[in-house]
């Protein structure tokens, strides 16, 4: 059996009423184990591009992605994860904050750039982009504070280099 | 010009090639039928939207071209479902029209609203919600260019009310714009000829050829193909017919009960090359225990189908009919008697022909018995008809045994639903297949159960005038499921049998002529008879109730381990 491994597929489809709908009812169908999955505009109007991260061995991603290409307003798919690329995730961790916590939280904040937007009675709200493994990190690290409220986008992805979205096929 | 949405629609239809559709009316497609009268389409009304669905798929199976099937929102469309699922499962080309509720009702849970195309999403090529009339000529443009090319499949069109109702100026498109969907064209450079290398140095090649063949069209090719290289053909369920079935080349059926033979040559084979076919589990049994002996070659229109089910050492993607002609050149011809033994593989033709022969001596129609099995009424509506009949079979023990005594020579000679495997599919796919191909003898071969699943649509072939003749196999079980609980539930017959009205009186009612057969020896006279009325005849032929269909391959056992039919007089 190959191994089971992380992999980031790219997907752009045509910005239609149904297509997200048709693309989540395609994982459920077929069984597919998504890890996470983002979506909105790409650079041409019209077409909306998806990053999915989808769990499985060599075999089970390819049909993954056969199996998205067959959906017909899906225009390409693309697993980029042999591929030098940019991944980035970002989330808004609201975490309890009583006065005396605010610097080492905010400090915390500094060495994983990331930033305070919002400062309550007793809370803060710290926004991270990067790397997931960062973003853990820190969720890690401000968990004993008490995580009060936490939203994460899933992974986005670009394949490094000068091509647009054509690049990617 | 200026026309209505429900004008458009039939507009566009005849421009698609469209002359004869299936379907029932309703409130939310009063518009379309009240502009039908207008168009020369021969619309047949079915007595149940399953019954359109399948017609419309029978239709397509038999004729190759789309079929159209019309349904009216909420029950009507949920009645299409089976049907869809059945056409999407065996890649059959068909449109289905719907009518939804009026675009300011949807989304209010109104009178017979449901949202159609999510249910139909997983069972359809692809489908539309149509809320803007300007959007429906390219809407059914694209939809019949979808349901037909590539890997053919159902596609739903879901038109609101208002839609067919409002005016708008009507231009029929001539060209289809998808950004995403691309239909393959095989690669014809290295991989064709690594093929032909293959085939060439085989010592014990099989192709196994399945429904792909024949919706490519690709019949003659596969013939050429399998002559000049003297290769054995074993078929799936649907690929009957891909081959003559009396050809000495074709082992006919293989899978759960395939010709022993068949099933013994896939264990064997050094070298597969599949042909249109997805490996269906029924086919495979345990994938891991399936064909081990072979180096397997698939070539499928379709993508998705390379590696999902069992991974292949060499793929094309691609259609039949651009790679079986490209592939036929570069093998070596091979003769039926040449005495050049690395030519001809004597031992592997001999090997299968052994294994034929052993089958031949358990075969039940050669033994001498007074019952009336199924397998001989079969055959001898094989015989009476020369094979020369259209059989839409059911699904179950009927099916297999049509599969296994009826032997196809001709090209869509068998309809039968393979993925889906629906019950009551037979009656209303045969009217479908009848009113396509109306110069052909039809004959419906089904169970006493699938029957009673689409009864209703004799008033259909009554109302229809269609001359088919129905051989009801009627034992009074679920009769599969029957063999199943024999075999593996302990004998305990849970919910399998059946009770039946009276068939030839039920046929009567409708104004069917009919026949009901107890005895063998009335069985011959009886298919004469039907074959010389007509118009519909249904034969009930009371066969013996706790027959088996053999081979057998045992849930979890691979395909060349089999429960055989004993030989007569051992055991």
């Amino acid at each position: 059996m190959e191994a089971v491994e992380k992999h980031t597929l790219v997907a752009l489809m045509e910005d239609k009423p149904g297509v997200l709908n048709r693309v989540a009812s395609l994982f459920r169908r077929r069984n597919y184990n998504i890890e996470s999955l983002s979506v909105g505009h790409s650079e041409e109007t019209g077409i909306s591009r998806m990053t999915i991260v989808v769990n499985g061995n060599d075999r089970v991603v390819e049909q993954v992605a056969k199996q998205l290409e067959k959906l017909i307003n899906v225009t390409h798919v693309a697993d980029v994860s042999g591929k030098p690329s940019v991944m980035r995730e970002l989330a808004l961790i609201k975490v309890n904050a009583p006065p005396g916590a605010r610097s080492e939280i905010t400090e915390l904040a500094n060495i994983f750039r990331a930033r305070v937007i919002d400062v309550a009675a007793s809370s803060l709200t710290v926004e991270i982009t990067g790397p997931e493994e960062r973003v853990n990190s820190l969720i890690n690290l401000l968990k004993p504070y008490g995580i009060a409220e936490l939203a994460r986008t899933g992974r986005v992805a670009m394949v490094r280099g000068v091509n647009g979205s054509n690049g990617l096929h | 010009m200026r026309i209505t949405g429900a004008q458009a629609v039939w507009e566009s239809l005849i421009r698609e090639g469209v002359d004869t559709l299936f379907g029932i009316s309703g409130g939310a497609v009063i518009h379309l039928y009240h502009a039908l009268p207008d168009y020369p389409l021969h619309h047949v009304l079915t007595r149940h939207e399953q019954g359109a669905a399948h017609a419309a798929d029978g239709y397509a199976r038999a004729t190759g071209k789309v079929g159209v099937c019309i349904a009216t929102s909420g029950p009507g469309a949920t009645n299409l479902v089976t049907g869809l699922a059945t056409a999407h499962m065996d890649s059959s080309p068909v449109v289905a029209i719907t009518g939804q509720v009026a675009t300011s009702y949807i989304g209010t849970d109104a009178f017979q609203e449901t949202d159609i195309t999510g249910i139909t999403q997983p069972i359809t090529k692809h489908n539309y919600l149509v809320t803007d009339v300007e959007e429906l000529p390219m809407v059914i443009k694209e939809a019949f260019h979808i349901a037909r090319t590539g890997r053919p499949g159902p596609v739903l069109i879901d038109i609101a009310k208002d839609v067919q109702a409002a005016e708008f100026e009507y231009e029929y498109p001539n060209e289809v714009y998808l950004p995403g969907y691309r239909i393959p064209k095989a690669d014809l450079g290295e991989q064709i000829q690594e093929v032909a290398r293959l085939l060439d140095d085989a010592q014990r090649p099989l192709i196994l050829a399945g429904h792909g063949v024949v919706l490519a069209g690709a019949e003659d090719e596969l013939l050429t193909l399998v002559e000049k290289g003297r290769l054995p053909v074993v078929t799936t369920l649907l690929g009957i017919g891909s081959m003559p079935e009396t050809h000495p080349l074709c082992l006919g059926m293989c899978g759960m009960h395939g010709e022993a033979y068949a099933n013994l040559a896939l264990g064997e084979a050094d070298l597969i090359l599949t042909l249109g076919s997805r490996f269906d589990d029924r086919v495979t049994g345990p994938v891991d225990r399936f064909a081990r002996e072979a180096k397997i070659i698939q070539v499928d229109i379709d993508p998705v189908e390379i590696d999902k089910n069992v991974a292949v050492d060499l793929a094309i993607v691609g259609d039949l009919k651009d790679v079986l002609p490209a592939l036929i050149p570069l093998i070596e011809q091979r003769e039926a008697d040449a005495t050049n033994h690395r030519l001809t593989r004597p031992a592997w033709l001999e090997r299968i022909q052994g294994w034929r022969s052993d089958s031949a001596k358990r075969d039940i129609v050669e033994q001498e018995t007074d019952e009336m099995v199924p397998q001989y009424v079969v055959r001898q509506i094989w015989d009476a008809t020369r094979g020369e009949a259209i059989v839409v079979s059911d699904v179950g023990q009927n099916q297999m045994w049509e599969a296994q005594y009826f032997i196809h020579h001709r090209r869509r000679g068998l309809i039968s639903s393979g993925g889906l495997g629906t019950m009551g599919f037979a009656l209303p796919a045969a009217i479908g297949a009848q009113v396509g191909r109306p110069d052909e003898q039809v004959w419906v071969m089904v169970g006493d159960g699938g029957f009673q699943m689409n009864l209703q649509e004799l008033a259909t072939v009554v109302q229809e005038k269609l001359p088919l003749k129905i051989a009801i196999l009627n034992n009074g079980y679920l009769g599969m499921v029957r063999q199943w609980q024999q075999l593996f539930f302990e004998g305990r017959y849970s919910g399998t049998p059946l009770l039946g009205p009276d068939f030839a009186k039920v046929a009567e009612a409708y104004g069917i002529a009919s026949l009901t057969v107890h005895e063998k020896g009335e069985v011959v006279p009886a298919v004469s008879k039907a074959l010389a009325i007509d118009g519909p005849v249904l034969i009930d032929f009371r066969i013996e109730q706790e027959e088996n269909v053999y081979p057998m391959v045992a849930p979890g056992a691979a395909v060349s381990e089999m429960i055989r039919r004993p030989v007569l007089g051992e055991e």
